[in-house]
């Protein structure tokens, strides 16, 4: 189902953990399927010095989570705000259709961080960890419909292509 | 390499007599059943006697009330939209309960989308629905009740008997979905009360792509196929006749073998279910402790995702089975599992672990010793695990 690189990835997460006092902290979760990822962020002269994550999800939520902080690490803050989605999809040479709204967690979760590292930097009362508590889409990810692959349009819950409610239905 | 198939809900392998018996059918050359020459004979003798196998397995009066088809899914597709069809004038409303699979669901909402009306009983946190219930979302309108046997992700048995009690009483037509019982539990569709029940090959060690649909005499359902006149004018086209020649093997032999299996399946899962303790903590048990396959552990591991473990366990080459939204086409959690009150995030770390008659003891001791692993790596990945140790 998942490639050499995402397996590698899954397998083998590059900078897991947590970073104690830490200058930026991004908190996602994914309402679709319930996944969650952190991200924390040591800065040091508007560089991301170090990056750690966790998240709880699928083999292609902690691929993601890793492949993005190896991307993100280093980086310049300008640098890093630009890191999208499809950035990470790419470099983990594709997921499958279905699991590309995995990738949306990660680069929510850096842009969080980041942004709460500049609030606190302005002396802004740092936010509650916030969590999308609906499907949104974010860096221009195209969602696909779980059962025919085909792309859909904005946050509908009916694929017409396949005629299949997207919403669980009792 | 050894693989540990701890995946029997899905499929179980081949009885190597039921791989023989389908070899020594390719080379005999069949002709179709339905001619009426010599040739056609002999094919339509080896249909009969499948026929007598599985009508024994589930003790059906008559083996003519043994409707072969494609599997488990045709049979609850044939069983829901041939009742409702042939039976339209008399009403339009079907009770089922919120835990069918999705055969059931989506030939339901099929149905919806033509004008019937369908009324889902819940179930208790234990996963049973309550026959009462049952019989009070019967109405005139009502034709037919389908409830599965057994949960395919939590192994949870339903009160069957009790409830086609209810049907017999209200006259109303009661179909169960059997597919993961047949084979593993004895199953007496005369005592069961059932008019129609589901079951598919594969979950008796015989092949896949072949199942059926018991229908008792005089029940009043339109085929789902038309054409010929096979299978007593229930389903037509030519039968599969090599898989079912497969499958009448494998009923004898799992009729014989049944009561031997179900105590060795019993005792592999209260081990897994004795020892797991000392393996790892915080994860619920699904499966109903009393009414239960006896070979199915239904496990939500807590602060960690099903998919995952999945992936992991199989690197060690031990092959299970996750409810994770993740992992499933829909991406959504399992509508089984929050009907049990989980959350989803409990929901997202469900294993289905399913035994087969050639699992040991040794085998539920890799399994756990794995798991502890793969649960300890994928635990310190996790945002919530470390919330929850924080307290």
């Amino acid at each position: 189902m998942y490639n050499k690189v995402v397996m590698d990835h899954f397998r083998n997460p590059r900078n897991v953990g947590v970073i104690e006092n830490p200058d930026g902290v991004g908190e996602v979760g994914n309402p679709l399927c319930g996944d969650m990822m952190t991200i924390y962020l040591k800065i040091d002269n508007e560089n991301i010095d170090d990056i750690k994550f966790q998240t709880f999800g699928c083999g292609s939520a902690i691929a993601v989570s890793s492949m993005l902080t190896e991307i993100a690490k280093g980086k310049s803050l300008d640098e890093a705000k630009k890191i999208t989605n499809k950035d990470v999809a790419k470099a983990l040479e594709g997921l499958p259709k279905n699991k590309l709204h995995c990738s949306n967690l990660g680069a929510d979760a850096l842009q969080m961080a980041i942004k709460d590292y500049e609030d606190r930097k302005a002396g802004k009362k740092r936010p509650e960890l916030i969590r999308i508590d609906k499907h949104e889409h974010s860096h221009g990810e195209q969602c696909y419909c779980p059962y025919c692959d085909i792309e859909l349009e904005g946050s509908t819950t009916f694929c017409n292509a396949c005629q299949s409610s997207l919403e669980e239905e009792h | 390499m050894k693989i540990i198939n701890l995946d029997h809900i899905s499929s179980k392998p081949l009885l190597p007599e039921v791989k023989a018996a389908m070899i020594e059918a390719i080379n005999k050359d069949h002709h179709n059943p339905s001619s009426q020459h010599k040739s056609g004979e002999v094919a339509a003798e080896a249909l009969v006697q499948a026929r007598g196998s599985v009508a024994e397995l589930i003790n059906a009066a008559l083996p003519k009330e043994v409707v072969f088809n494609s599997g488990g899914t045709e049979s609850v597709n044939h069983a829901i939209k041939g009742v409702a069809m042939a039976n339209a004038e008399k009403g339009k409303h079907i009770v089922t309960s919120n835990i069918e699979h999705n055969a059931v669901i989506r030939s339901l909402r099929r149905l919806k989308s033509m004008g019937y009306k369908v009324t889902s009983v819940s179930v208790n946190e234990k996963g049973r629905v309550n026959p009462q219930e049952v019989a009070e979302a019967i109405t005139d309108e009502t034709i037919l009740v389908s409830i599965m046997h057994s949960n395919n992700e939590t192994g949870t048995i339903q009160p069957i008997e009790e409830i086609g009690a209810i049907t017999r009483e209200k006259k109303v037509i009661f179909h169960t979905d059997a597919v993961d019982s047949v084979g593993v539990v004895p199953i007496d569709v005369q005592k069961m009360g059932v008019d129609l029940l589901s079951f598919a090959a594969n979950n008796f060690y015989g092949p896949t792509g072949v199942g059926g649909l018991y229908i008792r005499r005089g029940s009043r359902i339109f085929p789902l196929i038309d054409g010929g006149v096979q299978e007593g004018n229930k389903r037509a086209g030519t039968e599969n006749l090599l898989g079912i020649i497969g499958t009448g093997v494998a009923a004898d032999i799992t009729r014989r073998n049944l009561d031997q299996w179900y105590n060795h399946y019993k005792a592999l899962t209260n081990k897994l279910l004795n020892d797991l303790p000392e393996y790892i903590s915080d994860y619920i048990i699904n499966t109903h402790p009393e009414h239960s396959l006896p070979n199915m552990v239904s496990m939500s591991v807590q602060y960690i995702e099903g998919e995952s473990v999945m992936l992991m366990l199989d690197d060690d080459n031990i092959a299970v089975s996750t409810r994770s939204a993740c992992a499933t086409g829909s991406l959504r959690a399992s509508h089984v599992l929050i009907s049990l009150g989980l959350s989803h995030a409990d929901a997202q770390g469900t294993l289905v672990l399913s035994f087969g008659k050639d699992n040991t003891e040794e085998d539920v001791t890799a399994f756990l010793i794995a798991l502890k692993n793969v649960v300890t790596t994928l635990r310190n990945i996790s945002p919530l695990y470390q919330k929850a140790a924080q307290g």
